[in-house]
């Protein structure tokens, strides 16, 4: 069993919590991911790692409410247990494992869509802990959704943030901040983005028009995150990838997010008939047809 | 029906209509009085072949005659001199192939049903409440064994029953491996087996520690730097699947056979209460023709899809049990032999609608010595299915061998070992199981869990 030792809400349908799993805090790397399971009948839920202390033997994930398992996490609370909580997983970021002297010479910008501005969070840390300032885009779809922004903004050179709706920050997408920056003199030399794939895919479309190199992190569907069942697959230029081992991270250039995004939603209306029947209990009984298949 | 007669005794099976509607065991085992017959037809032969048959080397007729004169607890305690996992291997050895192959019983009639004999034994032992024993008191070497699976226990058990101090690292959250996350609940029932087996091996002092990815979460060298480990065993298992690389392989609703069984094994999408979800299409096209290939299939059908197994040779060469194909045809699998997919056929959305898929004719043979399949030019034609299971085998996950300094793989990414005593090309640390063969079976993965046992035993013994 693995203790959660804090949680905090960030907005309604997003909290933060810093769980003890001190195999996974003693090796892990901004990048890499964990898996997380609820109880003995819940999904394994891959969520990347958003922070962690070593000493104390932590780790923070931030998680966003989606299906039935995610509802249940949001229902734990400190001194609760996850029943498991395994990694870490996938390869460490690249600014991490590259040469130092390379990455150190490099202007970079982070976009951060959403949830994505919780693994965005340790790499910009990382690179501050070692002297380079990177700039961040912080994107929300209004300005409840912004998370982590007083903790960003201590670690980020320049940030900015955005709302869809303007109601924080700028205004509009996170594209539109990149396309804006370049206007305004900025130049980059390379970009990570992390959100949800739409957001990385038109990322990857404005930062090719600059010929700023993007990496983006996928978060497809995924079981044992250890390589075993594919369910992760991704093609990656002419290859076929998995995201647990060969990823999370991956030049954007080459991601087929169109493909990606298609299999993401295999298990939309389970997911969706899951969630109701937790919700709405013995009312709900999925495939009658005379709710017109919402519910 | 007699004893000692020429046949064996009929073993009860849940009716093929019944079962494909649930997951409930297929087998229904021997009653007292069947197993008693049965036992009889044993000739305790002076020189058992069957135990050379046997990758375990159990003391067959030894714990078959103890079954024929009624002492349950000695017939048992044979059995587990030699088998930590006597209920697992009862239900999914080859016994056709191995032990009951070399039956002199066979020459003349059937083979005495060893395999079943076991599992009566070992379910019995169970429901008696009887358990394996070490009476070795501990010795205080602490040993790490890497991987759960078949390899993993019975390497763990043997040395536990030494007296050694071990640790069992797996990397998924529930122990077994295979045995748990592969193969399915009506060939292998979870709780009412598996999950006993590996408490019989934990009442040996063995630990497990659950949710620790070696390679990621700790490496080998750690284990042995920092923790205190003097010898390690990898038995992880061959863990990647394979696909085809042809067209379509990454549309939706294509399964590799690992992700499918694993969902519904491990993750129990089965059960209405899991969170896990399955696809559940009306039509299945599984390809391959080995036991997982089986086992996803009719794995699939109990979840309600018509569903077909597409292989290149002919029946003659399919790689699974005769027992389980036998099963599969009872329970309406359709075949379509000599039969090759070249391209999966995708509606606007990405999603399967068919398969394109060639005739295949046989030359001659290759490297496996199994005949060659040859396309029929001009046979192509289109499978309607809405979703494809992948079932071509698996490859070792290079996890271990990429992080672990000195440790020899071969150009599959098998990890080298001996035979005898799975010593690998690292001090202090063996391997075996389908780690070191590729994918194989679980009899042949305890084999080399025990061989490694009497390596490590020797290794720290002269240390």
């Amino acid at each position: 069993m693995y203790l959660i030792k804090k949680k905090q809400v960030l907005c309604p349908s997003i909290f933060l919590m810093d769980v003890e799993a001190p195999r996974v805090a003693q090796y892990c790397q901004p990048g890499q991911f964990i898996i997380v399971r609820i109880d003995e009948m819940g999904e394994r839920i891959p969520l990347t790692i958003c922070d962690y202390d070593r000493e104390a033997g932590t780790i923070t994930i931030v998680v966003q409410t989606i299906g039935a398992s995610t509802k249940r996490m949001m229902e734990l609370n400190e001194g609760d247990s996850f029943h498991d909580f395994a990694g870490p997983l996938g390869k460490p970021s690249e600014l991490i494992t590259d040469d130092f002297e390379t990455v150190k010479n490099k202007k970079i910008l982070f976009v951060a869509g959403g949830l994505g501005t919780a693994p965005v969070y340790p790499q910009v840390k990382w690179l501050h802990e070692h002297g380079i300032a990177a700039d961040v885009i912080v994107g929300a779809k209004t300005k409840d959704l912004v998370i982590l922004e007083e903790e960003m903004s201590k670690v980020a050179g320049n940030l900015y943030i955005t709302t869809d709706d303007g109601s924080y920050g700028r205004s509009g997408m996170v594209t539109k901040v990149i396309e804006d920056l370049v206007a305004e003199g900025k130049q980059y030399d390379l970009c990570v983005a992390i959100g949800p794939m739409i957001m990385m895919k038109f990322c990857v479309l404005t930062t090719k028009k600059f010929n700023i190199p993007t990496i983006v992190s996928m978060n497809p569907i995924m079981v044992d995150g250890t390589g075993m069942c594919g369910a992760c697959r991704l093609t990656v230029g002419d290859e076929t990838k998995f995201a647990c081992i060969d990823g999370p991270e991956f030049d954007g250039y080459l991601v087929n997010f169109d493909e990606a995004m298609g299999r993401m939603r295999l298990y939309k209306t389970q997911e969706g008939e899951a969630l109701l029947a937790l919700q709405e209990g013995k009312t709900h009984h999925g495939g009658c047809g005379n709710c017109g298949g919402d519910k | 029906m007699g004893a000692p007669g020429f046949d064996r005794v009929p073993i009860s099976e849940q009716d093929p209509k019944v079962r494909a509607t649930n997951f409930e065991e297929v087998c229904l085992g021997y009653t007292d009085e069947e197993a008693a017959l049965e036992a009889a037809r044993c000739l305790n032969c002076k020189n058992p072949r069957c135990v050379n048959g046997c990758p375990v080397s159990i003391n067959i007729p030894g714990f078959v005659t103890a079954l024929k004169d009624g002492d349950l607890q000695k017939s048992y305690e044979i059995l587990t001199e030699s088998s930590s996992l006597p209920a697992v291997c009862g239900r999914v050895c080859p016994q056709e192939t191995q032990c009951e192959a070399q039956c002199i019983r066979g020459i003349k009639g059937d083979a005495v049903s060893i395999g079943k004999l076991e599992r009566y034994v070992a379910d019995k032992a169970k429901e008696l409440g009887m358990k394996m024993k070490t009476d070795k008191p501990s010795n205080g070497h602490k040993i790490a064994v890497i991987g759960s699976g078949p390899a993993g226990l019975t390497c763990a058990g043997d040395l536990a029953k030494l007296g050694y101090d071990v640790t069992i690292f797996e990397a998924l959250h529930e122990a077994g491996g295979v045995l748990t996350y592969g193969i399915p609940e009506f060939r292998l029932p979870k709780e009412k087996v598996v999950a006993p087996e590996v408490e019989n091996v934990k009442s040996l002092g063995v630990k497990i520690e659950t949710n620790v990815v070696v390679g990621k979460s700790v490496t080998i060298d750690e284990l042995m730097e920092n923790e205190g480990f003097e010898a390690v065993f990898i038995g992880s298992g061959a863990g990647l699947p394979m696909f085809m690389k042809i067209p379509g392989e990454n549309a939706k609703g294509v399964f590799s056979a690992n992700e499918y069984l694993t969902r519904n094994n491990l993750m129990k999408a089965f059960r209405d209460d899991s969170d896990t979800p399955i696809f559940k299409p009306s039509k299945v096209a599984v390809v391959g023709g080995g036991n997982v290939a089986m086992d996803a299939a009719r794995t699939a059908l109990r979840l309600g899809a018509e569903t077909t197994i597409v292989y290149r040779r002919s029946a003659a060469e399919l790689p699974a049990r005769a027992e389980e194909v036998e099963h599969a045809k009872e329970e309406g699998i359709k075949f379509e032999l000599l039969t090759n997919p070249v391209e999966i056929l995708t509606d606007d959305d990405n999603n399967v609608r068919g398969m394109k898929c060639v005739r295949m004719e046989l030359g001659e043979p290759d490297a496996s010595g199994r005949r060659r399949p040859v396309v029929i030019e001009g046979s192509e034609f289109e499978l309607e299915t809405d979703a494809v299971i992948m079932a071509l085998g698996t490859s070792p996950n290079p996890l271990i061998a990429s992080t672990t300094e000195g440790l020899e793989t071969n150009k599959w990414k098998c990890i080298v070992a001996d035979e005898e005593f799975g010593k690998t090309s690292k001090d202090g640390v063996f391997a075996g199981g389908d780690a070191v063969t590729g994918a194989a079976t679980v009899i042949l993965a305890m084999g080399a869990g025990k061989a490694a046992a009497k390596g490590i035993d020797e290794y720290i013994k002269n240390k």
